[in-house]
């Protein structure tokens, strides 16, 4: 597969990856993707006292364009409130990152780590 | 190491010897083979008939005549599938193949499935040895075909291609294979069988150029796919590509010579590699079948790591993965499947293979870097 340099770059130097205490009340975590499909993003986040996401956490198992898109996304969503997190598209990463149409849905993937984690943080808030 | 080829399976750079040997075909004695009533064509056509007796030889066929030039092991295939069908199709419209064939054999069945003919697909094991009891059940009196590759190009898995010959021989039922994985790497027995098809660019040889070997003694009879001047028995008409012809001649002569010594050190590779990754990773499964298997193919699955992202660690090693992220349709190994390996798994799959230009120096050299990505990659992996 081709990738483009912001694919490599994150390939060979991802940022945010890790995880965070999930019984942190602050944390919201999501499970998305299966192992049967080759791609599986957990990704986590933690909301700080102004409702922003303070710290995002990856860990992937899948091709480059998953981990590219899982790091691009957790670079984003840093800083950013819920509902702007929200708003981040796959389309944007996936233009970004110049992801070959047949990658596209490791894009969606990240979005729905991103929606998932959001999701999560406010169930057990009760938001 | 700049670049490190280890992708012997779906091509081998063609040896310098049968480069030699082609040259003087391009330009200097390019009379057509065909045009025998001039010295020119002449001297072509015996340059080819010696390269045809370099193939038989190869195979143990006993005439020369046996071997039917292609432009390739898949024109090798449709030949044998289409052209058995099609001369055979009043005697019956079972073809018998197996789940693991090359995608050659596969797409040719499926299309000849729509012009009415039966092609049952028989299961393999976890080794992806096929199922005889099954294959010999299918084999009824309306089968007229069994086709099984004879090595597995994904896996190395050897078939049992004798018990198979057996039951198609008493069966009386035409029996061929795909040896494009096998021929030069282990002794074929030609007569084993009534069809069999060999690859050029597989054996160091040239692409563009194969053969369909079709038994004399009894006479197979098949149709031709192509029609034109009855060149080839009238089984594959089309002036045949000299240089080509000779390439494959000379490296199935190579292949022959130094099928021994070749086959010693490159079961030295596979376990000098085999070690490397074992002693330091756990948790890698090893695809295929560990006593039958040809010794230049590895197949492993590293556990919680995707294949191609391990690919995209080790960028100047050139090898292959059973993942879908590597091909176009996004679906995993079919091969893998048949062998019921899990999904995951067949996700996180590499093939690796050795071959005639391969060295210690790169075997150790490509073991170490996949252990250290992979290390890499699962610390990152979340099923890790």
């Amino acid at each position: 597969m081709e990738y483009s340099e912001k694919v490599m770059e994150r390939y060979n130097n991802p940022q945010n990856v890790g995880g965070l205490d999930d019984n942190d009340k602050n944390v919201g975590t999501a499970v998305v993707g299966a192992p049967s499909c080759g791609d599986v993003i957990k990704l986590q986040i933690k909301v700080d006292e102004r409702g922003k996401i303070s710290e995002a956490k990856f860990k992937a198992f899948g091709c480059g364009a998953a981990i590219a898109s899982s790091s691009l996304i957790t670079e984003w969503i840093q800083g950013k409130n819920l509902a702007d997190a929200c708003g981040i598209r796959n389309q944007d990463v996936a233009e970004y990152l110049s992801l070959p149409p047949v990658k596209a849905h490791c894009s969606v993937l990240a979005e729905e780590a991103v929606s998932g984690a959001i999701k999560n943080y406010k169930e057990k808030n009760g938001i | 190491m700049s670049e490190i080829y280890l992708d012997y399976q779906a091509t081998t750079p063609c040896d310098s010897r049968v480069v030699d040997e082609m040259l003087p075909y391009f330009n200097e004695e390019f009379g057509n083979p065909h045009s025998v009533n001039h010295a020119m064509g002449r001297r072509a056509k015996e340059a080819i008939e010696k390269a045809r007796s370099q193939v038989a030889e190869l195979i143990g066929a006993t005439d020369p005549k046996e071997i039917i030039f292609t432009s390739g092991a898949t024109e090798a295939n449709n030949l044998a599938l289409q052209g058995v069908a099609r001369f055979h199709r009043a005697k019956g419209k079972r073809i018998v193949i197996s789940e693991i064939e090359h995608k050659c054999v596969l797409e040719t069945g499926y299309a000849l499935e729509r012009e009415g003919f039966e092609i049952i697909k028989i299961p393999v094991s976890k080794k992806g040895v096929v199922d005889l009891r099954l294959l010999e059940e299918s084999v009824n009196d309306r089968a007229i075909l069994v086709s099984v590759m004879t090595v597995n190009n994904e896996v190395g898995t050897i078939q049992p291609i004798e018990e198979i010959s057996d039951i198609c021989r008493q069966k009386g039922v035409l029996f061929h294979t795909d040896a494009a994985q096998a021929v030069g790497k282990i002794t074929v027995e030609a007569s084993r069988t009534d069809l069999m098809s060999i690859s050029g660019h597989k054996i160091y040889g040239p692409k563009g150029i194969g053969a369909l070997y079709v038994q004399l003694k009894p006479r197979v009879r098949l149709s031709p796919v192509l029609f034109g001047g009855g060149q080839e028995r009238g089984m594959r008409s089309g002036t045949l590509p000299t240089p080509l012809c000779v390439g494959l001649g000379k490296a199935c002569e190579i292949a022959g010579q130094e099928m021994e010594n070749e086959q010693a050190r490159l079961t030295e590779f596979r376990e000098c590699f085999l070690k490397t990754i074992f002693d330091n990773l756990k948790k890698v499964y090893l695809n295929g079948d560990v006593e039958h298997h040809i010794p230049g193919c590895v197949n492993l699955s590293f556990d919680g790591v995707e294949g191609e992202s391990i690919m995209l660690g080790i960028p100047g090693i050139c090898i292959s993965s059973g993942s879908a992220c590597t091909s176009e349709i996004l679906e995993p190994s079919y091969v893998l499947k048949a062998m019921s390996i899990r999904d995951d798994l067949a996700h996180s799959s590499l093939r690796i293979g050795f071959g005639r230009f391969t060295t210690n120096e790169e075997v150790a050299y490509a073991a170490n870097q996949i252990v250290e990505v992979v290390n890499k990659l699962r610390e990152m992996s979340p099923l890790w």
